[in-house]
């Protein structure tokens, strides 16, 4: 089961990239004011080009 | 219903820019497309299954060569698609920002319906790498990693250009697809050309098994599930008008399910040569991510609370909702599937197929289907879809095709599990293997039939989205601008 030395070391550095992208998402912010976030996007809704035009 | 844009940013001196809404109407209806094809095969297949008689002896009908058609055809091709399309859409709208790389955005549609072609072309030909859900050779493998950094640069690019300093849970989702897909085909696909279709792979025997189902399991993981739940993530919310039921849970969704959804790949292989250890710790890694799937799942339905009624008016609403409570169902039958002890009976039977199925037409395949009804009177500049009266057929008649086909493949599992482990009193086997595949063909035909339903409803589907497109003429969103307080 050599395979195991290069798919384990892989998950791992995985694991490594994940917890650098959370850290950078927390110092970074992105969890600040979290509840409002999820209300954002039901503002960006386009103008709607109207049948008739 | 939008913000009043023209309030501080009315920069009248230059041209607004608008959103590149071409590509995903592009994708949006090659999605439709692709579905016909790929569903097309597989009714056809569940037919050689039940009727032997329909290969008709010629080799590039044969179920052999037809059946990684029809998974790579609805997987790669319907969904692939449907993720191009809905995650194109939701990045642009949530980052206030026209889609970044200019002509790469082309390449990626160009680019993905060559590969398709080309595996349509390839598979029926006998050509196979023999890696399940990673057949194609690996000159059409080169071409899928070329338009996957091309998608990447144009997805993170957006990204990096957002207008928006926070970056909406559907992008992380979406995001965390396209960079493990990457990963996992280029590792699994590593292979030693041996002429111009032909390769021999990297690693060998229960080495190369192992890395396939690393692959393939992630594959389920994050193409069929953390991209579908990117777009659930959107459009549930957008489509009910309310924000999702909690945000904070489900940013706890998005880290938990990244970090244990890698390590479940060896419950695909139980009771073979993979060494023990690896086959428990896959099973338990697996049991574990019943949690943040059912925590994702309760998230999505609880977005309805306090406006259940709206289930009964809106249509496009059941599709989103019930492909929750079919994801809640496979991630729930998953973990079980993968408990050793179960996994003694349900291994190599239909129960499997079973599972798979409640997963991909249930879960992906209704999402996908309410998201494109979302999405294509917006794109069409229309009101809505030319008749919700037939979406309103479509989602029942799929539903039932569903159940049928879940229910029929639930049986017939369990059937040939329970005559393959049976045996005398004098340890022989009570049955031959041939015993139960006669035992079988009672629940082949149903699930035809729940296949020839399903398919049906993606036809009535086809003819919906051609009238809402007939006659249109779609016109170029402009671009938002940024929220004072982003």
């Amino acid at each position: 089961m050599d395979v195991l030395y290069l798919l384990v070391p892989l998950s791992v550095l995985l694991v490594f990239g994940i917890v650098g992208v959370l850290a950078w998402s927390v110092w970074n912010g992105q969890f600040e004011d979290i509840e409002r976030e999820g209300e954002r996007i039901l503002h960006d809704d386009d103008e709607r080009p109207d049948d008739s035009r | 219903m939008h913000q009043g844009i023209q309030g501080e940013n009315n920069v009248s001196t230059s041209i607004q820019t608008t959103y590149n809404d071409k590509v995903v109407r592009q994708f949006a209806v090659m999605t439709v497309v692709w579905g016909i094809v790929g569903m097309l095969v597989g009714v056809v297949i569940a037919a050689q299954l039940a009727f032997p008689a329909l290969n008709f002896d010629v080799p590039w009908l044969s179920y052999g060569r037809l059946r990684p058609l029809h998974t790579n055809a609805v997987i790669f091709a319907f969904g692939g698609c449907a993720l191009f399309a809905t995650s194109y859409y939701a990045v642009q709208r949530t980052s206030h920002v026209r889609l970044f790389g200019g002509p790469l955005v082309g390449f990626t549609f160009w680019g993905w319906q060559l590969v398709i072609v080309l595996a349509a072309i390839s598979l029926p030909l006998g050509y196979t790498s023999g890696k399940e859900y990673a057949e194609l050779e690996w000159p059409i493998d080169i071409l899928i990693t070329l338009v996957w950094v091309s998608y990447a640069i144009v997805f993170f690019g957006t990204l990096a250009t957002r207008k928006v300093r926070h970056i909406y849970v559907a992008n992380w989702f979406y995001g965390a697809f396209i960079l493990t897909v990457a990963l996992l085909h280029v590792v699994n696909s590593a292979a030693m050309p041996a002429g111009m279709m032909k390769s021999y792979s990297a690693f060998a025997g229960v080495q190369d098994a192992m890395v396939q189902w690393w692959y393939g399991h992630n594959a389920v993981g994050f193409f069929l599930t953390a991209g579908f739940l990117g777009m659930m993530y959107y459009y549930v919310p957008k489509q009910i008008g309310r924000p999702v039921y909690s945000y904070r849970l489900s940013i706890v969704h998005f880290w938990a399910l990244i970090f244990t959804y890698m390590w479940a790949g060896p419950h695909h292989l139980h009771y073979t040569a993979l060494p023990d250890w690896a086959q428990s710790l896959g099973m338990v890694f697996s049991l574990i991510l019943l949690a943040p799937s059912w925590g994702g799942m309760i998230n999505g339905i609880m977005t309805l609370s306090g406006a259940w009624h709206k289930l009964r008016e809106d249509p496009i609403l059941r599709f989103l909702i019930v492909s929750l409570s079919f994801y809640g169902m496979s991630t729930f039958e998953g973990p079980m599937m993968s408990i050793k002890t179960v996994n003694a009976l349900s291994k190599y039977t239909d129960w499997t197929i079973g599972h798979v199925h409640s997963g991909a037409l249930g879960w992906v395949g209704l999402v996908s289907m309410g998201a494109l009804y979302y999405l294509i009177p917006r794109l069409f500049g229309r009101e809505k879809m030319y008749s919700t009266r037939a979406i309103e057929v479509h989602f029942w008649v799929a539903t039932i095709g569903i159940v049928l086909y879940a229910v029929s493949m639930w049986i017939s599992g369990v059937t040939q599990g329970l005559m393959w482990r049976a045996v005398e009193s004098d340890g022989t086997l009570t049955y031959s293997f041939v015993e139960s595949v006669k035992a079988s063909y009672p629940y082949y035909y149903v699930r035809l039939l729940g296949g020839l339903l399903y398919f049906g409803g993606m036809l009535i589907m086809a003819w919906n989205v051609a009238k809402t497109i007939a006659g249109s003429r779609p016109a170029d969103v402009p671009v938002l601008a940024a929220p004072a307080h982003a």
